[in-house]
């Protein structure tokens, strides 16, 4: 029994010890700055302008006073380790905290100089201005053709059903998808692949033309085939859309991103081009981050 | 090495712990469902056995010589003389003629006996119809006296044959050897509402009384309860009041259902003056009892209705509207489905609030509307089983076939709805 118990109290170290990322000699806290981010977090004509943001959870404070300019057309990846507060902040990007009642967010946020958080502010515009594409692949339980269409639809975007074809069509086109399921359109999506699934889901975030397209996590649920196909369709989308990313996979962030954000325990750490972080990132924890050190 | 041979040991003999526990617990479960199959099957034998005989009916033929002479009638088409007319008298004659020896008036009553109390209305029936057919002998088949019917059905249990006179068994055994007194499907039980007399008594009544009332207990209580469903788990604030709402929603699903009945009293007929006993009435006590099942159950079932698909349409600028109505209440709906016939299949087999607000009343007539006096099926089933004559109980029991088989209908349905329309994601 004693050897049991000893076998016990040895695996909790372990996943304690897992569950501390910091193995620096200063603890984290200590060498963020709030509020202060290294490299070049702003642009010039931004899509998006965030200043100030802090994000409540009840009392807890998830972001902690980040400041960030998205410029247009470009692709940037949100990286960090879990819980640093990443997914919070792209989601305040479209509203998508709305629904969670006890989250509150602070700041100005300024999408083309309007304000996003502006309480006359129509949330369904926002949303469909800015697309989301989730974690897990998530279509309708509908027909493919209904999945594309569901967007179209309810905001009015076509009149006629061979508008909405076209639209169909065009977005599957976009999402790489169409040469692939042309023939079974009627055919009901879920029986699809979670590859095809995810690409489904972004065909349908851009069948009501946003401008910007948050993404989260958008591979992490799929094999390393669908993976890059749906990163190839991202560097596509590049030249139309402004793409928010966010990952979990550093090669993933390297490949795909024109610009890389570091995020550690609610803080912006550092901003900088993609090539500058992976290869010689201005703050220590980025760089601690990257080579594995913790995450 | 020892340390380690002596965890394997411990491990061993622990192990042999664990897989004695194991089958223990499954022999208690097996133990548990054994006994409730077995009281399943006791009870459907029991009702079986008895209920049976209640799908047979007993007819005799007889050939009647439509004398008017002996019925006092010359002319049928006569109202007057038709009311006065004595329709008895030619069933005797002809039962007369299989018994030639039968000649004292005693003797001619018990006789007479053996034919149903409602064999002579039928013959006035038929001359109502047919006035040209007095004086014409015509071959006809009567029900039986309830006695004599149970006794044929139980021949061998001398039980049962206790209401008949040993002469009149003599009879009766005569007949049976003839052929004259011979059984047949009930059609009678299918077609008729409640009476008196078991062999003439049916339970269409009854099943309209049901439908009819169920129809008005769903058309309320389903679009309602999953109404307040919808706006509970979807638009309304979580605050103290909902709280509130929601321990007396869950509440009103534990309250005894005669309580219902007297809340239908008090309200619908002391207050809005409805009529009693009446199909509407019976519906609107039955869905206020059946709201809480269908409210807890839609709620359960919007709430397994997957987060992803909510944030999906929400992520594309669905308006909170079009998110419940175009994804989740469609999702939810074979869920809300389910509940719901499983809270009308418990609403059909509620007798104690009808009790209260006059459906326990003995109605002949098939209901032919929302407002027309009705009974439902326990409740007919309570008013057999609480009668004296013994052609009540097996009437009684194939009632509860009836009402049973409607109920596995109804849970066959609410499955077949589960399977058929549930989505996988």
């Amino acid at each position: 029994m004693n050897t049991m118990n000893s076998t016990v109290t040895s695996n909790t170290e372990t996943t304690e010890a897992h569950a501390v990322p910091v193995q620096d000699e200063r603890p984290a806290e200590t060498i963020i700055q709030e509020g202060v981010t290294v490299g070049s977090p702003y642009a010039d004509d931004p899509k998006f302008k965030l200043r100030d943001v802090e994000v409540f959870y009840g009392e807890s404070r998830a972001i902690k006073k980040i400041s960030l300019d998205i410029a247009r057309n470009e692709v940037i990846a949100f990286i960090g380790p879990s819980g640093c507060g990443k997914s919070t902040f792209l989601r305040c990007l479209n509203r998508m905290n709305d629904s969670i009642d006890i989250c509150s967010v602070k700041g100005e946020l300024m999408l083309d100089d309007q304000n996003i958080y502006d309480p006359k502010r129509d949330v369904v515009e926002l949303r469909a201005r800015v697309g989301m594409v989730f974690q897990k692949p998530n279509p309708f339980p509908k027909s493919i053709y209904d999945n594309v269409a569901y967007g179209p639809r309810i905001h009015g975007l076509a009149n006629r059903k061979s508008d909405l074809d076209d639209i169909v069509e065009d977005s599957l086109r976009k999402a790489g998808l169409w040469n692939e399921v042309k023939d079974r359109l009627a055919a009901t999506a879920t029986g699809m692949s979670g590859g095809q699934q995810q690409r489904l889901c972004i065909a349908r975030a851009i069948a009501v033309s946003p401008e910007v397209i948050l993404m989260d996590e958008p591979c992490s649920a799929l094999d390393p085939i669908a993976t890059a196909k749906v990163e190839e369709l991202i560097a596509e989308m590049s030249e139309s859309y402004t793409i928010v990313i966010v990952t979990h996979s550093m090669q993933q962030a390297a490949r795909v991103s024109n610009r890389t954000a570091y995020f550690h325990l609610g803080h912006l750490v550092e901003v900088n081009e993609t090539d500058k972080v992976f290869t010689s990132p201005d703050h220590e924890l980025t760089e601690s981050y990257i080579t594995g050190r913790f995450g | 090495m020892t340390d380690q041979r002596s965890q394997a040991e411990i491990v061993r003999q622990s192990l042999k712990r664990r897989y004695r526990k194991e089958r223990r617990f499954r022999l208690y479960g097996m133990t548990a469902i054994a006994i409730a199959l077995l009281s399943l099957v006791v009870l459907f034998t029991d009702i079986i056995g008895k209920g049976y005989t209640g799908f047979i009916k007993t007819t005799m033929t007889l050939e009647v010589v439509l004398d008017g002479e002996q019925m006092y009638l010359d002319d049928a088409s006569d109202k007057d003389q038709m009311s006065m007319a004595d329709f008895q008298a030619p069933i005797i004659t002809a039962l007369q003629k299989h018994f030639p020896e039968v000649e004292e008036r005693k003797d001619l009553r018990e006789l007479s006996r053996l034919a149903g109390s409602y064999a002579s209305n039928q013959i006035k029936d038929l001359l109502a119809r047919q006035p040209e057919l007095l004086g014409t002998t015509q071959t006809m088949e009567f029900l039986v006296h309830d006695t004599v019917s149970v006794y044929v059905k139980h021949a061998d249990n001398p039980a049962y044959s206790i209401r008949l006179s040993e002469q009149q068994q003599r009879w009766v055994d005569e007949l049976v050897e003839k052929g004259v007194v011979d059984t047949g499907f009930n059609d009678v039980f299918f077609s008729r509402g409640d009476s008196r007399e078991p062999s003439n008594a049916g339970i269409l009544g009854a099943i309209v009384g049901s439908l009819l009332t169920m129809v008005v207990t769903l058309v309320i209580a389903f679009p309602v309860g999953v109404a307040a469903a919808v706006y509970l788990e979807e638009f309304a604030p979580q605050n103290k009041f909902t709280d509130f709402i929601e321990v007396n929603i869950n509440n009103l699903a534990a309250v005894p259902s005669i309580i219902f009945g007297l809340l239908g009293l008090a309200v619908f007929i002391g207050v809005f003056g409805l009529p009693r006993s009446v199909p509407v009435l019976g519906g609107l006590v039955l869905a206020l009892m059946t709201l809480p099942t269908i409210i807890i159950s839609s709620r359960a079932a919007i709430k397994s209705v997957p987060p992803s698909i909510r944030e999906a349409a929400e992520g594309i600028g669905a308006s909170k509207m079009q998110v419940v109505l175009h994804h989740v209440v469609p999702l939810a709906m074979p869920g809300m489905m389910t509940g719901s016939i499983i809270g009308m299949a418990q609403a059909l087999g509620e007798t104690a609030p009808l009790l209260l607000i006059g459906m326990v009343a003995f109605i002949v007539e098939i209901p032919d509307g929302f407002f027309s006096s009705a009974t439902v099926l326990p409740v007919q089933i309570y008013l057999w089983a609480s009668s004296a004559e013994q052609g009540f109980v097996e009437l009684a029991s194939a009632g509860i076939m009836i009402l049973l088989s409607f109920m596995i209908t109804m849970n066959a349905l609410a499955i077949w709805l589960r399977k058929r329309l549930e989505r996988r994601w």
